[in-house]
């Protein structure tokens, strides 16, 4: 199997897979503690969505490079709806409108203006991404890349103020802190990693990859850097091995990374209980 | 000259007023007591003190070294707190977050701030635990240092005993009075009547019809409380 394995890395698709999957999941999951933590969730689900929309645009427009089109779109919705949704509940209802609404406008786009004769075979890819992070081009290589070392800088960088706001945002702001500022960061940061995220998994499972290794490691860790660390660790191994899974098993690549994660969720939750028993 | 003087506020959010005609003062070292009833506007006044919500109308004043900002706020806590993954040590030295600026990591002065916040408040011992296994009462302190760690000028602390047991509560009062003594000035929302009393040098009650602030022995020969009956 190991060889097997070592062939395949021969081929350059699969390196580049390889590498932006590992960069893109190191940042989806680094993000998800912030965003469980801050009960942001249901923002990366509803931007997800979102970005469907902003991709069927960019079909129909027939740009070279999707990402263009997509990015500003998917960030602006991300600020939209922070701004909008002040209000919990009026938020929650908001993010849902935009999300249906996204996915009922990208779909009847594609129809409307059909960019290849297999409709049905494109948008499934775009929902689910079953073969999109084996397709990708130098440009969107290099976008993901450049992209996620931004990130990772900037989420080093802000570590500590990211922790303060996501712990106490009112204790935050009372100590002089721009908490506006640094949740508008937050979200557009968000808005990136789901673009980024989308080529692997597709923009129906992309959430998964931000919720589900923080989720993971919450069970088991209990400081927010081990969290944080643990998240990151288990979002780096369910996309390498759910790719490697997936090229070996000729799977859809998203579908099986976010199966990896669900095996990683029950096994750490089994032993957080463990470790709370004893 | 006063660290907050407050002159005739109203309070409120947009259309909707809250509270008006508040007017007082806080000096040095005071121990003030806001009390009132439910929607008589107490966290309305915390969030204009804080800066979170300016007031209406009325104006209110900084002095006496202490600039806005910094003021250690004791917040109400909410459930999602409660089970928060941190230890107890990144928990208080988030309290020097605003202290350092655009500098991404917390320097051994700021280190040793957090130690010394922690030990004042007794919990130095649990600096590594995490705090979502930590019982009420100890998840308060921690709060509490970690406002500290922001400023030991003058601290804010709304309800600080809320569900805590009478001798978590007890002690709770009892360090806050220690803090007091050795200087830092007190604001406390409070329902708990006897230990506002107890405690405090002044009471602030906020009412609809009308508002009271003085020291604690003119508040208990006030028609306020000598006629509390028909409130409680």
């Amino acid at each position: 199997m190991i060889s097997t394995i070592a062939d395949y890395l021969q081929y350059p698709f699969v390196r580049n897979a390889l590498i932006v999957g590992i960069l893109v999941s190191f940042c989806a999951s680094l993000l998800g503690v912030t965003l469980v933590l801050k009960r942001f969730s249901f923002i990366g689900d509803g931007l997800s969505h979102a970005a469907f929309g902003a991709m069927a645009i960019a079909a129909v427009l027939r740009v070279n490079n999707n990402m263009i089109v997509v990015m500003p779109i998917t960030v602006i919705c991300a600020v939209l709806i922070l701004r909008t949704g002040n209000g919990r509940i009026k938020g929650d209802a908001s993010v849902a409108m935009l999300s249906v609404g996204a996915l009922a406008i990208g779909y009847l786009l594609l129809n409307m203006f059909p960019t290849s004769t297999n409709i049905s075979g494109d948008v499934c890819s775009t929902l689910f991404g079953s073969s999109l992070i084996l397709t990708l081009s130098t440009a969107d290589v290099w976008i993901s890349v450049i992209m996620s070392i931004v990130l990772i800088i900037t989420f080093v960088l802000f570590y500590n103020k990211l922790f303060a706001i996501t712990f106490d945002e009112q204790f935050s702001a009372a100590t002089g802190m721009r908490t506006g500022l640094y949740n508008t960061i937050i979200a557009v940061i968000t808005a990136v990693v789901i673009v980024l995220a989308m080529n692997l998994a597709g923009s129906l499972l992309t959430s998964a990859l931000i919720i589900f290794p923080a989720l993971s490691a919450m069970r088991v860790f209990k400081g927010f850097k081990s969290v944080v660390i643990c998240s990151a660790a288990v979002g780096v191994f369910s996309s390498a091995l759910g790719i490697i899974l997936s090229i070996l098993a000729s799977t859809p690549v998203g579908s099986t990374i976010v199966a990896v994660q669900i095996v990683v969720f029950i096994a750490f939750s089994a032993v957080g209980k463990l470790l709370q028993r004893g | 000259m006063a660290q907050i003087i407050c002159r005739s506020l109203t309070l409120g959010y947009e259309s909707t007023k809250v509270a008006k005609n508040i007017s007082f003062s806080v000096q040095r070292g005071d121990y003030l007591c806001i009390i009132g009833e439910n929607g008589s506007g107490k966290s309305t006044l915390v969030k204009a003190l804080l800066g979170l919500n300016p007031p209406i109308s009325g104006e209110i004043e900084f002095g006496d070294d202490l600039r806005k900002n910094e003021i250690g706020y004791l917040p109400q806590q909410t459930q999602a707190q409660r089970d928060f993954p941190a230890s107890v040590e990144e928990i208080v030295l988030s309290g020097c977050v605003n202290r350092k600026g655009l500098r991404p990591f917390y320097s051994a002065k700021e280190r040793a701030a957090a130690d010394e916040a922690m030990k004042r408040l007794d919990v130095l011992s649990l600096k590594k635990r995490c705090y979502r296994e930590l019982s009420g009462g100890q998840q308060q302190r921690v709060l509490l240092s970690r406002a500290l760690c922001a400023t030991d000028k003058l601290i804010l602390l709304d309800e600080p005993v809320t569900g805590l047991d009478p001798k978590a509560a007890e002690e709770m009062y009892s360090l806050i009075k220690k803090l007091n003594e050795s200087g830092t000035t007190v604001i406390m929302v409070s329902h708990d009547m006897s230990a506002a009393l107890k405690y405090s040098s002044h009471i602030l009650r906020m009412g609809m019809e009308s508002v009271f602030f003085g020291t604690t022995s003119e508040y208990m020969n006030s028609p306020h409380y000598l006629n509390r009956g028909d409130l409680e």
